[in-house]
């Protein structure tokens, strides 16, 4: 989109047949809003107000309390949270700035709680994480497409025009989850598995696929490896057992079998429903084996993908903000990684700490004997989105210090001891990384309001400060240091420069160099394995997920609506936005209701073992019985994430915020 | 710990496979007995391999995990308790913990012909074993003749499957209606219909008097002296457990080997049953849920960990693996009405012509039963529902029938991506597409509300704004 110097915003047709839900125009209206934070902000004390402060006095305080910290604590008392939604610029900035000039290991991001599921098992199996590996028009062409967990009529309701293709041109749409979502009436087939049984559903579909002998052998012959095993432990998933555990009707598998089967190209594609639990990586796997044994990845218009979450969810986990990362992809424990990356940092690889703490396990131990006794804060808000939110806020406000770069007075920033005021998109510059693997430029349109800085320059400052040189403020130096540092990495951008950007629609990664074209699809020849096959891993289903009880006998699940965006402390700020969807709610089936003797737009508690949470319920048949549906966009007594189960994946640290045990109870007598 | 399990079925493989999950220090040395001569294999999948919905070759149950000795083609001949002895052929094998998996055998019915003195009469099987199932695949062929004895579920399985093999199948049972533990005379009725449509003959509360053939099977008779030619004779008369073992070697069995709540013989605490082979507080089960659940039980007790918690032990849920027959039945599903029992409510949809039953059974509001046959669209809400004893809704229409919601008034949302309702639509009557697209944003997102909004636009005019959002709503996205 571009936006003019009045902060009106505009369409344009990119990556193609671009188009804006209201999140995207209205989003000029927060540059100039009144909740914009234009100065640096500290607490005096710990119960004190936030005054405003001059940036030399904000950046000294925070300067000499780390340094202090470390001093007596060790590096690891400082620690560092960053988001999906910075640069690559700053994503790598912030990276490196946590190893070099903090030296700490505990560094990790909002992304752990997005994408991490799909991102640990694309590596499993394809030997490399790219959301999707072919470009995103690809979806119109797919015969079938197989959409799981993944609401994006509400959630990147653009995307629906790739799919309104796809269906126009005669194929097929087939939507997997729970609830009947915007995205689920689009569907030629919606199947309900109860929350946190779609592991056995995919396991359920490619056993179909197999046993009516539509696996593609010889593709699986030639291009992987670990069938015979999967083959074996596919065997218990018939279909009938695959009906009792999700309740996916065995007429409603085999259509789906069926379909995926019987179309020329097909596409799988999961979202965070499907990611999003302790065995989320598993469950992203079981999909993935079904899309191998189909011989799609690697084939246009066939193929595996995961749906980014956030605006720069890929790029700002391929440069270092991941605990067990280095840019470029490259991993922390790899000596040979460790060696090119400290090179071009200037740093002795014996330096470079470890790899740390996931995000969940790193705000669990703030302020603990092990744990880090301050944290520095850039573009999140873990009070409204870390699960179980209500002991994370307890531990952010038993820090020594909290540090909270943002544009507006989040709830996190709202508990912080001080507050920077930075940069929104249209005010900087830098390059994002699509769901497609697309470095794409974002051009300074207007300049920042007087008092606000660009994080690139708050961090090389503070750095500067801690006696580390080597940062600096300008983007495109900072984006060419990017590129020697991921340089033979699997996130390869070394060839990638701003100009060839500005040239054209941007370029896909990997792209090792100048005269490289990039990689609009990956996987043709061969997958970024050591032997180049992609990797069936055997993955069985057990319930994982907290079992409802008596006292909890419903299962709660989370997630989106079209006019918020993550824990909604831009989106509730604009007014179009909050009107469109003020206030917290939580949709109750009409069963559930008439038991509770709730009616629409009655107020609820929603408890779980974690926490309550107050929201006005909203009666509808598109959620099952006994599972119910809160968005997670809200803050104080309306927050989802009070309720979450934090739970993790073994593999990938990602919570169970998908799906926990919970009860509602009416809040108080009807109003009417 | 030495282990020996007696068994390679569902039940035998799965305790192996979670002690070996729940014991990465390999504390234990596992050993399996295998009576059937093959690598354990998924013995739910045979009804589909004879139904040709699954090839015999993929029924291998996943290789044993390290540590886990596997003998198959070896009978366990003697227990010897006081010596914590098992003896095959081969030899002796010492064990701290026994654990029994033997399952059930089937039961042949003393009908003069059916067995000689080698066995059952060529051409007449039972069905429960690979080699049973590969026998009466060399068997069939299109266009012959098979009598299938039992109207219970596997019977009514074989029969369907060799139905769709291209046979002429009867199926003969003696009750006088099919699946009478689990349905009711009018479902069986309709089961039965649905057999016919697709070409098996049932025969009903009549039973195989004789059965004849000098070197083969030839033909069978019935109660009242028909006689149906066949080549192929199908005995799905049921099972009983396996015990003689057990019984031989002293443990209390009664149906099954009586066991505690830990699955331990109440005889022998280093002896164990699970599966179809033990009696668990009065009873015993012939299906793989339960069967799995005591492996799990069994294998935590032995391994030192806490079985997983539950609230209620798994019920068993009947699923008739047939094709085109979609029918399942749980609990008390055979109940006809609450003449007896005032605090049963049945709630009963027949069409019999369509193949349909819908049937829940409720006990203070809680589902203790339920059919559904022809259509088992809202099935997966109902067995949750009844797995957790969770009331059922007020009205139990909602899990009969899968209503959608239809929303059609004009606060009804069109352009979904920017919020733009119907109303505001019909507002701008007398403009264009693009027009709207300006003032509203609507088709400026995923664009595909397009079409609704030309057609709001187009029948505006007609001055009946109802009937066109209902005409948009049918052609677009709701």
């Amino acid at each position: 989109m571009t936006v003019r110097p009045d902060a009106t915003v505009r369409p344009r047709p990119f990556p193609a047949g671009g188009g804006l839900c209201v999140k995207g125009w209205t989003s000029g209206s927060l540059l100039d809003s009144p909740h914009r934070l234009t100065t640096p902000l500290i607490r005096d004390g710990r119960d004190g107000p936030l005054r405003p402060a001059q940036w030399d006095e904000a950046l000294s305080l925070i300067a000499a309390r780390l340094a202090a910290l470390r001093a007596e604590h060790g590096p690891d008392a400082v620690a560092v949270f960053g988001g999906g939604g910075l640069t690559n610029e700053k994503a790598y900035q912030l990276g490196k700035f946590a190893r070099v000039a903090l030296r700490t290991s505990r560094i990790d991001y909002n992304g752990r709680f997005c994408m991490s599921s799909a991102a640990a098992a694309g590596n499993r199996a394809f030997g490399i994480d790219r959301g999707l590996p072919f470009p995103v028009a690809d979806i119109a062409d797919a015969g079938a497409v197989l959409l799981v967990g993944c609401n994006v009529a509400e959630t990147m309701p653009p995307i629906t025009r790739h799919l309104n293709a796809q269906r126009a041109k005669g194929g097929t749409l087939i939507v997997v989850d729970p609830r009947r979502t915007a995205t689920a009436r689009l569907a030629d087939l919606h199947l309900r598995p109860h929350p946190g049984t779609d592991l056995a559903l995919a396991c359920g579909l490619a056993h179909l696929v197999i046993a009516d002998g539509h696996h593609d052998l010889d593709y699986i012959e030639r291009r992987t490896t670990g069938f015979d095993a999967l083959r074996r432990v596919l065997a218990h998933y018939w279909p009938e057992r695959v009906e009792r555990v999700t309740g996916v009707p065995v007429a409603a598998q085999r259509a789906a079998a069926a379909a995926l089967a019987g179309a020329r190209t097909a596409l799988v594609m999961t979202g965070r429903g499907t990611e999003q639990h302790s065995n989320g990586t598993d469950t992203v796997q079981a999909w993935i084996n079904l899309a191998l044994a189909l011989g799609l990845p690697g084939a246009p218009g066939s193929g595996y993908g995961c749906v980014t979450g956030q605006g720069n969810g890929q790029g700002g986990r391929e440069h270092g903000q991941k605990a067990d990362q280095l840019p470029g992809y490259r991993s922390i424990r790899d000596d040979a990684d460790r060696a090119h990356v400290a090179a071009v940092w200037g740093v002795r690889p014996d330096d470079l700490p470890g790899p740390g703490q996931s995000a969940y396990e790193l705000l669990d131990g703030l302020g603990t004997a092990d744990g880090s006794r301050a944290l520095l804060v850039f573009g999140s808000n873990p009070v409204v989105s870390a699960p179980n939110a209500g002991h994370i806020e307890r531990a952010l406000r038993g820090l020594d210090l909290l540090v909270v770069a943002d544009f507006v007075l989040s709830e996190t920033a709202a508990i912080a001891d001080v507050v920077l005021p930075v940069c929104q998109w249209a005010e900087e510059s830098g390059t994002i990384t699509n769901l497609e693997g697309r470095v794409i430029r974002r051009r300074r349109a207007r300049p920042a309001p007087p008092g606000v800085r660009d994080e690139l320059d708050v961090v090389a400052d503070l750095a500067r400060r801690l006696g580390a040189p080597g940062f600096d403020a300008d983007p495109e130096t900072v984006f060419a240091e990017l590129g020697a540092a991921s340089s033979g990495g699997r996130a390869d951008y070394a060839g990638i420069t701003y100009d060839r950007l500005d040239q054209g629609d941007g370029v896909f990664w990997p792209c090792p160099s100048a005269d490289h074209p990039g990689t609009p699809r990956l996987f043709a020849e061969r997958f970024a394995t050591l032997d180049g096959r992609a990797v069936f891993h055997p993955v069985e289903y057990a319930p994982v997920t907290e079992r409802p009880d008596a006292e909890f006998p419903l299962r709660l699940t989370t997630g989106r609506v079209l006019a918020h965006y993550q824990s909604g402390a831009q989106t509730r700020r604009i007014d179009e936005l909050a009107a469109a969807e003020g206030a917290v709610f939580v949709q109750l089936n009409p069963a559930n209701a008439a038991e509770l003797g709730v009616r629409d737009g009655d107020m609820v508690r929603v408890r779980t073992r974690r926490g309550a949470a107050i929201a006005a319920a909203r009666v509808t048949d598109d959620v099952p019985v006994d599972t119910v549906f809160m968005p997670f966009h809200w803050a104080g007594d309306g927050r989802a994430n009070l309720l979450t189960d934090p739970k993790l994946d073994p593999v990938s640290g990602m919570p169970a915020f998908k799906v926990c045990a919970a009860r509602v109870d009416r809040a108080g007598e009807r109003a009417s | 710990m030495r282990i020996v399990v007696i068994g390679t079925g569902m039940a035998g493989v799965r305790f192996a496979a979670d002690l070996r999950a729940g014991d990465p220090g390999f504390r234990h040395e596992i050993t399996m007995f295998g009576a059937e001569p093959e690598p354990a294999y998924n013995r739910i999948l045979l009804s589909s391999v004879l139904a040709d919905t699954f090839p015999l070759r993929d029924i291998a149950l996943p290789a044993a995990p390290d540590g886990v000795h596997m003998r198959v083609g070896r009978s366990v001949t003697e227990v010897d308790r006081a010596a914590r002895v098992v003896r095959t052929e081969n030899g002796a094998t010492e064990y701290d913990v026994l654990v029994f998996a033997t399952g059930s055998t089937p039961v042949v019915p003393p009908i003069p012909g059916l067995r000689g003195a080698a066995g059952l009469t060529p051409g007449a099987f039972t069905f429960r074993t690979a080699s049973d199932c590969r026998a009466i695949l060399a068997a069939a062929r299109p266009g012959g003749n098979a009598v299938v004895l039992g109207g219970g579920p596997l019977g009514v399985e074989a029969a369907r499957a060799l139905a769709g093999r291209g046979m002429a199948v009867d199926l003969v049972h003696q009750q006088t209606h099919l699946l009478q533990r689990h349905l009711d005379p009018v479902a069986g009725r309709i089961l039965a219909m649905a057999l016919t449509a697709h070409g098996v003959r049932v025969h009903l509360d009549t039973a195989v008097t004789a059965v004849s053939g000098e070197e083969r099977v030839s033909a069978v008779r019935l109660t009242d002296d028909t006689v149906l030619s066949c080549e192929l004779l199908v005995a799905a008369c049921g099972t009983r457990p396996e015990v003689a073992l057990a019984r031989a070697c002293g443990l209390a069995v009664n149906g099954g080997v009586v066991v505690d709540d830990r699955m331990r013989s109440i005889t022998d605490p280093a002896v164990y049953a699970v599966g179809d082979c033990a009696e668990h507080r009065g009873v015993v089960h012939g299906l793989v849920e339960p069967a799995w659940e005591q492996a799990s039980r069994a294998a935590a007790d032995i391994g030192g960990w806490s079985p997983e918690p539950r609230d209620r032990p798994v019920l068993p849920v009947l699923r008739l693996k047939a094709q085109d027959i979609d029918l399942a039945a749980m609990g008390d599903s055979a109940v006809v009405d609450e003449v007896d029992d005032p605090a049963t409510e049945v709630v009963v949809f027949a069409d019999p012509a369509r193949r349909r039953y819908k049937k829940l059974v409720l006990r203070a509001g809680v589902i203790v039963g339920a059919v559904f046959m022809g259509d088992t669209g809202t099935m997966g809400t109902v067995t949750d529902l009844f797995d957790r004893a969770r009331p059922a809704p007020a009205d139990p229409a909602a899990l009969l029938f899968d209503l959608a919601t239809s929303g059609d008034s004009t606060e009804q949302v069109v352009c979904r991506c920017n919020g733009v309702t119907a109303k505001t639509i019909l507002a701008c009557e007398g403009r264009t597409v693009s027009e709207v697209a300006r003032r509203t944003r609507a088709t400026t997102g995923c664009g595909g509300c397009a079409g609704d909004v030309a057609a709001l636009l187009t029948r505006a005019s007609a001055k009946d704004p109802f009937a066109s959002l209902a005409a948009a709503t049918v052609n677009g996205a709701s």
